[in-house]
């Protein structure tokens, strides 16, 4: 194993710190969105690379990986479900101007 | 000596077209950029994968996130554009802020994860990975994986729902 462990540990903290810039920067909803799948792709290369360097035997971190795919494909569908519902009665997805429950 | 040369130079243009693709999904003026440039980052992923000899997650990696999430993220971007492209501005007024606070946590993160000792086992991945992790998704995990289904299920249900025209 040429490549150590902390370097694909670095590459999922550093992509999971771009996509968390993006949440709390950007002004769309689907900005935002894009932001949190980053995050999860940052997660999903961390469990694989534990995977493969503490117990690449087992299929844990796999299985593991897996149902965090799947997850993210959920929340993304509905995610972007909410988002075109609010476009439809607000006719805008700047997060600023959706504002129904501010007191 | 060659391979390994070879493994560390693929590894360091891996990293650096995601990093650098995901870097611009969330700078770009224009949503739809981001889009793509969301599609090359996840594209960088699985090649991430495959060097972590875990093909099948790169397989699934280009099925899920390339072929079903950026697509829907398109379909959105697309259906939810404005005629008048007046708000060009993406970056709300705490840019400054959120970039800082990325910054150091990314910095905290880097200090931890240089510092500990992790438990690295010099083995190798069983030829057939994939057979095994068939036999323990329907074996051991098999509740997960049934769960997981029903989420689906729920989320397929529920989007529809949601976004359906009101009469």
């Amino acid at each position: 194993m040429t490549i150590p462990l902390h370097w694909y540990l670095i590459v999922a903290a550093a992509l999971f710190c771009i996509g968390l810039y993006g949440v709390l920067s950007r002004r769309n909803a689907i900005g935002i969105l894009m932001g949190i799948e980053l995050m999860l792709n940052a997660v999903n290369i961390n469990l694989v690379a534990f995977w493969r360097y503490v117990a690449p035997t087992a299929s844990a971190g796999q299985v593991f990986a897996l149902f965090a795919f799947t997850v993210a494909a959920a929340e993304a569908a509905v995610g972007l479900a909410l988002i075109i519902a609010i476009y439809r009665s607000r006719d805008t997805v700047i997060v600023e101007d959706i504002d129904l429950l501010r007191g | 000596m060659e391979v390994d040369m070879v493994q560390t130079v693929v590894f360091i243009i891996c990293s650096l077209v995601t990093l650098g693709a995901a870097f611009a999904v969330v700078t770009s003026k224009n949503l739809f950029h981001s889009a793509l440039f969301l599609v090359l980052s996840f594209v960088g992923v699985a090649s991430l994968y495959i060097l972590l000899e875990a093909p099948f997650l790169a397989a699934v990696q280009i099925l899920v996130y390339v072929g079903a999430i950026a697509i829907l993220i398109v379909f959105a971007v697309m259906l939810t554009r404005r005629l008048m492209a007046k708000d060009l501005v993406q970056r709300n007024t705490q840019w400054g802020w959120a970039a800082l606070g990325a910054m150091l946590f990314f910095v905290a993160l880097g200090l931890i994860l240089l510092r500990v000792n992790w438990p690295v086992v010099e083995a190798a991945v069983p030829a057939e990975t994939i057979s095994i992790l068939g036999q323990d998704l329907m074996g051991r995990y098999l509740v997960p994986f049934e769960v997981a289904s029903v989420l689906l299920l729920v989320a397929l249900v529920g989007s529809i729902i949601i976004a359906r025209e009101r009469e």
